[in-house]
């Protein structure tokens, strides 16, 4: 295992090619937060009176709220009166067209290897970027238009859809559903905005970048996903920070909507700053992501893979509310060093014979800690409900610790519930074979935990699949040898 | 000289040695079997040449093509030209057994300074492969080894080794717990691959194999020490009198 042992931690410590921070002139409002703070955010914004009243109404209630206890995570105390709750690339007024974007800014984006240009654009992806706390580009938006597809930072609902976003804000995680949440509520800056017309199916994946640049700064991003009856949307989230030494936060909260029969597919490649080796630094990524199933036969399906951050607390559920409907969480969760990672899923089934799926591979590596905490509810009136889950854990080296706490409540005799879950070690005879026939240890490790996220893999939209390939390998870097 | 060259050779596994002074030299362009009886330490010998961890070398020396074996990884010794058809193939799940080997012919070629396969003529050479072979085309694309009867897992390292095609292979046991049309098969492949230029090390049970696979020369591997080289009757002759009268001239 020595050799073995040695490659996974040569991997796993590569350097974070992400960390690195772009010269650009930006707007901070200074630390601290308060009911001024709030109003002087929502003013930037310049935002109807009501969304005023709603983000300090979340304030008030996250004043009276504690920080959740129940993660399997540890760290100091945050102090939330230090961090800056908004910093904004200076920039006169959101830039006409893709040739008005910050050029500094343009170069980040090709540095991370997603050129803000729309003909270059991975096979007909839509991305809109948000730069520390605001939306820098969005792109293919006209052809989009053209269907009545509505793809635009949150900040741009608000002023042209505000119908719809007042309609659905809130309405899957309410202000006060938990201590981020409120937070979040309170001082989001921006994020995306979908709303996807009845019966349209959207012809290409739509994507986010999200990049922390600024020092001292949390990031609040709200996406609000709205797939009408009978529609169908793709969805793809991307992230990285700089590397600092400090832990910066990010606290976002995602509500995703599908009405009957529409169908909504969101998938995440979270790669914030994990820290380094020590576990000095890294994003604490506390993030709260919710679909509702509101109508019949309406599908939402979450993938994610999960290679950054210092502490990673995210459990991306679905309310099965309409009957029929379908609830799916694929998720990989890989942990190296210093980092953790305490997360999950809940299937809530109201409506009758709904069914969720739930597959969840979990990596921990070096001295990091990788827990899979998910909750199956199935209330009284979903007759014939289903859930299948299965929970893998795969240890790397023995300084690491994997988790499993599944909590299963079932109110309706007709419900069927399974759960299966099992826990190995990364075998050295798997990766003897794969040397004997010529391929190198790092590219072993990366080959065998690849297949043993292969079935969440295989959920990714292809682009995004190559990448978070990749991305394994190289999170794994130095963990084995 | 010889393209494998074992030395005084060596090892202990769990303080215990299991290898204990084997000398043996394999020329370019000739087949060598080792047989022996359970324990004898044939396949230690087999994972110590591929470079498993798991054993020490106390003492000898072992050259591969002019260099020495024992200080390269395995997948150095791999892209040296040494292969191993492993008697306990391990499962990968996830990763297709087609994907799989695209991987190391990829990883060969990188290791050698060539450009990749183009998937084309890796395609075209797996198929012709598994036809020699008898591996169903649904197999290359199941799981590495994943539900493999035990039949088809030594047959899949044979198509690893035609698709490969290495300087130098050892077999071992690759014949244990095979049927007679998949002993052929794997003969008929092994036979194919034979010329001036390659070495195989066929180490067995059972002179069966050495019926369809005919060695250039037999070596009898008791306690962890060749106490017997021959020419092929010498298989024959094992077969007849068993090792007990080798046991007893160790003992």
């Amino acid at each position: 295992m020595s050799d073995a042992v040695e490659t996974v931690r040569e991997l796993t410590e590569r350097d974070y090619e992400w960390g690195f921070v772009t010269p650009v002139e930006e707007e901070t409002v200074p630390p601290g937060l308060d009911e001024d703070v709030i109003r002087l955010i929502s003013r930037k914004k310049e935002e109807p009176a009501w969304l005023t009243e709603w983000r300090l109404e979340a304030f008030r209630r996250w004043r009276r709220m504690e920080e959740p206890r129940w993660a399997r995570v540890h760290y100091p105390p945050i102090d939330y009166q230090a961090i800056s709750y908004f910093a904004a690339p200076k920039q006169k007024e959101r830039p006409k067209s893709l040739d008005d974007i910050d050029p500094e800014i343009r170069r980040t984006y090709e540095k991370l290897g997603i050129p803000i240009r729309e003909q270059e654009i991975l096979a007909g992806v839509a991305v809109d970027y948000v730069f520390d706390s605001v939306s820098v580009a969005t792109t293919f938006k006209k052809k989009l238009e053209e269907l009545g597809i509505i793809f635009c930072s949150i900040s741009e609902a608000v002023r042209d859809h505000p119908e719809l976003v007042r309609r659905y804000l809130g309405s899957v995680v309410p202000p006060g559903d938990n201590f981020y949440a409120a937070l979040n509520s309170a001082v989001f800056s921006d994020g995306s905005f979908v709303y996807v017309p009845p019966g349209v199916r959207c012809p290409m994946e739509l994507s986010t970048y999200f990049r922390i640049n600024a020092a001292g700064t949390g990031q609040f991003e709200r996406t609000l996903i709205i797939a009408d009856r009978g529609s169908y949307v793709s969805y793809l989230e991307g992230c990285t920070a700089p590397m600092r030494d400090e832990n910066q936060l990010h606290a976002a909260v995602v509500e995703l909507i599908a009405l009957d029969e529409a169908e909504i597919k969101y998938s995440t490649v979270q790669n914030w700053y994990p820290g380094d080796r020590e576990g000095r630094g890294g994003i604490y990524n506390f993030v709260t992501k919710r679909g509702l199933c509101k109508g019949v036969r309406s599908k939402i399906s979450w993938t994610q893979v999960e290679t950054g951050s210092a502490i990673t607390w995210k459990y991306p559920s679905c309310v099965l509310q309409g009957d029929e409907s379908v609830g799916e969480f694929y998720s990989v969760a890989l942990t190296n060093n210093f980092q953790q990672a305490d997360t999950g899923t809940k299937m809530i089934h109201i409506g009758r014979h709904t069914r969720s799926r739930i597959v969840s591979k979990g990596i921990a590596a070096g001295r990091s800690q990788n827990t899979y905490r998910g909750l199956v509810r199935i209330l009284r009136g979903a007759e014939g409900a289903r859930n299948h889950t299965q929970c893998d854990s795969l240890l790397i080296g023995d300084r690491c610790g994997a988790h499993t706490v599944p909590y299963i409540e079932v109110k309706n005799p007709s419900a069927r519930v399974e759960h299966e879950a099992t826990t190995s070690k990364l075998s050295e005879a798997q990766l003897f074979y794969c040397r004997a026939r010529g391929i190198p240890l790092e590219d072993a490790v990366a080959l065998v935990v690849n297949g043993f996220c292969r079935e969440v893999m295989d959920e990714l939209p292809m682009e995004f699949a190559v990448e978070a390939r990749k991305l394994l390998g190289i999170s794994l870097e130095g963990s084995v040898g | 000289m010889a393209m494998l060259e074992i030395e005084n050779l060596h090892v202990t596994a769990d303080g215990k040695e299991i290898v204990r002074g084997l000398d043996l030299a394999v020329p370019a362009g000739e087949v060598h079997a080792i047989m022996g009886p359970n324990g004898s330490g044939k396949s230690t010998l087999a994972y110590v040449l591929a470079g498993r961890e798991d054993y020490e070398v106390t003492e000898g020396r072992v050259r591969f093509l002019g260099r020495d074996l024992l200080a390269m990884e395995p997948e150095e010794r791999a892209a040296a030209g040494l292969f191993l058809a492993m008697q306990y193939p391990v499962e990968i799940p996830g990763v297709s057994n087609t994907y799989f080997l695209r991987q190391a012919v990829n990883a060969l070629r990188k290791a050698r300074g060539e450009p990749e396969m183009k998937p084309a003529e890796f395609m075209k050479r797996l198929r012709e492969a598994a036809r020699t072979v008898g591996i169903r085309e649904e197999l290359l694309r199941r799981d590495l080894n994943a539900d493999f009867s035990g039949g088809e897992k030594k047959r899949n390292e044979i198509l690893q080794l035609l698709v490969l095609e290495p300087a130098f292979a050892i077999l071992d046991e690759t014949d244990s717990g095979l049927d007679i049309d998949a002993l052929k098969a794997v003969a008929r492949a092994v036979n194919g691959l034979r010329g001036p230029e390659r070495g195989f090390l066929v180490i067995t049970h059972y002179q069966r194999l050495l019926e369809f696979i005919v060695p250039d020369r037999v070596h009898v591997m008791v306690e962890g020490r060749i106490v017997r080289s021959g020419g092929k009757e010498l298989a024959r002759e094992l077969e007849e009198r068993g090792y007990e009268p080798f046991l007893r001239e160790a003992a």
